[in-house]
């Protein structure tokens, strides 16, 4: 396989992450949601193996094995059962109309791009332009948590987010040294037990996972 | 001599268009009965039904209008006409040069704009709500249309389909999520355009689900059949100028005679796997509530959009 065309293949998948961020954006299914951000955590994997190939930097080949496991695997198995047992309304509810949200998930996309354009004229790795798009799946990834109604559906933005910042590393500096990523995953594994935890005691005090029903504090008044 | 080789390829090209145009709709309908486990009429029942409405006599309203009686023929030449820019089997047109894409998508705005004006003139309730169906969906398709294939003018660097066609042929094949993006956007809004489930259903005549079939219901006889042939060419050109713009290898360069019967066979051979790919995506899904219709081309639209994004962000 020679540079340009792990290159051109990197921005394939680039573009793909960037669809499946775009597909969270729009989804109303929350089983929807989870199969979407598992593609998204494959296209990732593949990407991280691809830049480590051509980078000839093998502790991304365990990067990528990471992200295999716990994104693709992992997290959305814990996901579908915490939302299996907690028995959630399937449906997603958006606060924005689902056109507004693309318009302005377009509009976050031209925005990195400008952002990242300074750093692509600076930078000499093969992944400098997949930045811009790393940049806007992390906002995307914002826009998500913003825009939705259940803790749920913000915890996918948030792990949607997550997945932004480590392509962002794999593009811009070609990943974090091991130790970091390794600690980054653990935390991510950790986050979604406690999350799950929370989950559980935000119904049992409130008897819903809306959160228009947790900003009230106290009970009485 | 060369001006009238050019002059050949072109008239065997229209006469391939109007020629074939039925054959392939009669292979979709084929393909689409076999695949409900019903037996088909056969490849050429197009062309008899063609043919049948021609023998048969027109039947008009009493305050039909000039414009009632010309939208047939306004409609099939402007439809025959975007025939003779699209390079279907060669790129040699003379008239592909008068034309590029955004003058081709007003080119099928004309024939649509006519038929919605026909649909009104008698005054019947179906008439009007088709008219007004098929203009919501046509002002949606229309700007990812434009978006779609202004991504890959970006790519190939010109407007003129011809030289879009050569460009694309010419280099070396390279991965583009550009391109990848703009073919997503192009399958759904063909599907919208030519009005093929989910989006219409061609073969209906429920009243209430009806788009393009309420427009024309008024019509009979040789109108009828301009505009059935009308249609079956549009799907035949969708067809085609995906081709042109996604897999153009095998359409024949200029001055390149001897290219054209290969071309005829490359273009058959496409133009069936996109027929089946056409029946599978219209057997597996069910035809989509009318407001559900604009979120369908918003997609189209934002992957227009995201393909033309990422020429410039990944290219």
């Amino acid at each position: 396989m020679t540079a340009g065309l792990a290159v051109q293949i990197n921005s394939v998948l680039a573009a793909l992450i960037l669809l499946t961020s775009f597909g969270l954006l729009v989804q109303r299914r929350i089983y929807g949601m989870l199969r979407l951000f598992a593609w998204q955590g494959a296209f990732l994997s593949l990407s991280t193996a691809i830049v480590g190939y051509t980078a000839g930097l093998h502790h991304l080949y365990i990067s990528a094995a990471l992200t295999l496991a716990l994104k693709v695997f992992a997290l959305p198995y814990i996901l579908y059962v915490l939302i299996h047992r907690l028995e959630i309304k399937r449906d997603v509810e958006e606060l924005v109309n689902i056109p507004t949200t693309m318009l302005i998930g377009i509009a976050l996309v031209i925005f990195s791009y400008y952002l990242t354009a300074p750093i692509r004229e600076l930078s000499t790795l093969i992944t400098r332009s997949t930045l811009a798009v790393a940049l806007a799946t992390v906002m995307i990834g914002l826009l998500i948590m913003i825009t939705r109604r259940k803790a749920v559906t913000q915890i996918i933005g948030f792990l949607a987010l997550e997945n932004g910042l480590f392509f962002a590393a794999t593009s811009a500096t070609y990943g974090m040294p091991l130790v970091v990523e390794l600690g980054v995953a653990l935390d991510i594994l950790i986050a979604a037990f406690i999350f799950g935890i929370f989950f559980y005691h935000i119904r049992t005090s409130f008897d819903s996972l809306e959160l228009k029903d947790m900003e009230k504090l106290k009970e009485d008044e | 001599m060369r001006i009238v080789y050019s002059l050949i390829i072109e008239a065997a090209q229209i006469a391939v268009v109007l020629a074939v145009a039925p054959a392939f709709v009669g292979w979709v309908r084929m393909l689409k009965c076999r695949a409900q486990g019903r037996a088909s009429a056969g490849i050429l029942q197009p062309y008899r039904d063609l043919r049948r409405l021609f023998y048969k006599d027109v039947v008009l309203a009493g305050n039909a209008s000039w414009i009632f009686r010309s939208a047939p023929y306004v409609a099939f030449g402007a439809t025959v006409l975007a025939g003779a820019i699209i390079p279907v089997i060669s790129t040699d047109l003379p008239l592909g040069l008068t034309a590029d894409v955004i003058a081709l998508v007003a080119v099928f705005a004309i024939a649509r704009f006519f038929t919605a004006l026909a649909g009104m003139d008698i005054g019947t309730a179906f008439g009007g709500m088709g008219s007004s169906r098929e203009m919501m969906v046509a002002s949606l398709a229309e700007p990812a249309m434009l978006m779609s294939v202004f991504t890959i003018s970006l790519v190939a660097g010109s407007t003129t389909l011809s030289e879009m066609v050569r460009v694309i042929t010419s280099g070396q094949f390279v991965f583009r999520p550009s391109m990848a993006l703009a073919l997503m956007a192009f399958v759904l809004i063909g599907i919208a355009e030519t009005g093929r489930i989910p989006v219409d259903n061609p073969a209906t005549h429920l009243e209430l689900t009806m788009i393009h079939e309420a427009m024309v219901l008024e019509y009979s006889g040789r109108h009828l059949a301009l505009i059935e042939w009308a249609g079956m060419i549009k799907l035949f050109l969708f067809a085609s100028l995906g081709v042109a713009l996604f897999v153009p290898w095998g359409i024949g360069g200029p001055h390149e005679v001897f290219m054209v019967p290969v071309a005829v066979v490359s273009l058959a051979i496409k133009l069936g796997i996109v027929g089946v790919c056409l029946v599978l995506v219209e057997t597996r899904l069910a035809k989509m509530r009318i407001f559900q219709v604009p979120e369908f081309l918003g997609v189209a639209f934002i992957l227009a959009t995201l393909g033309m994004l990422s020429f410039f962000m990944l290219e």
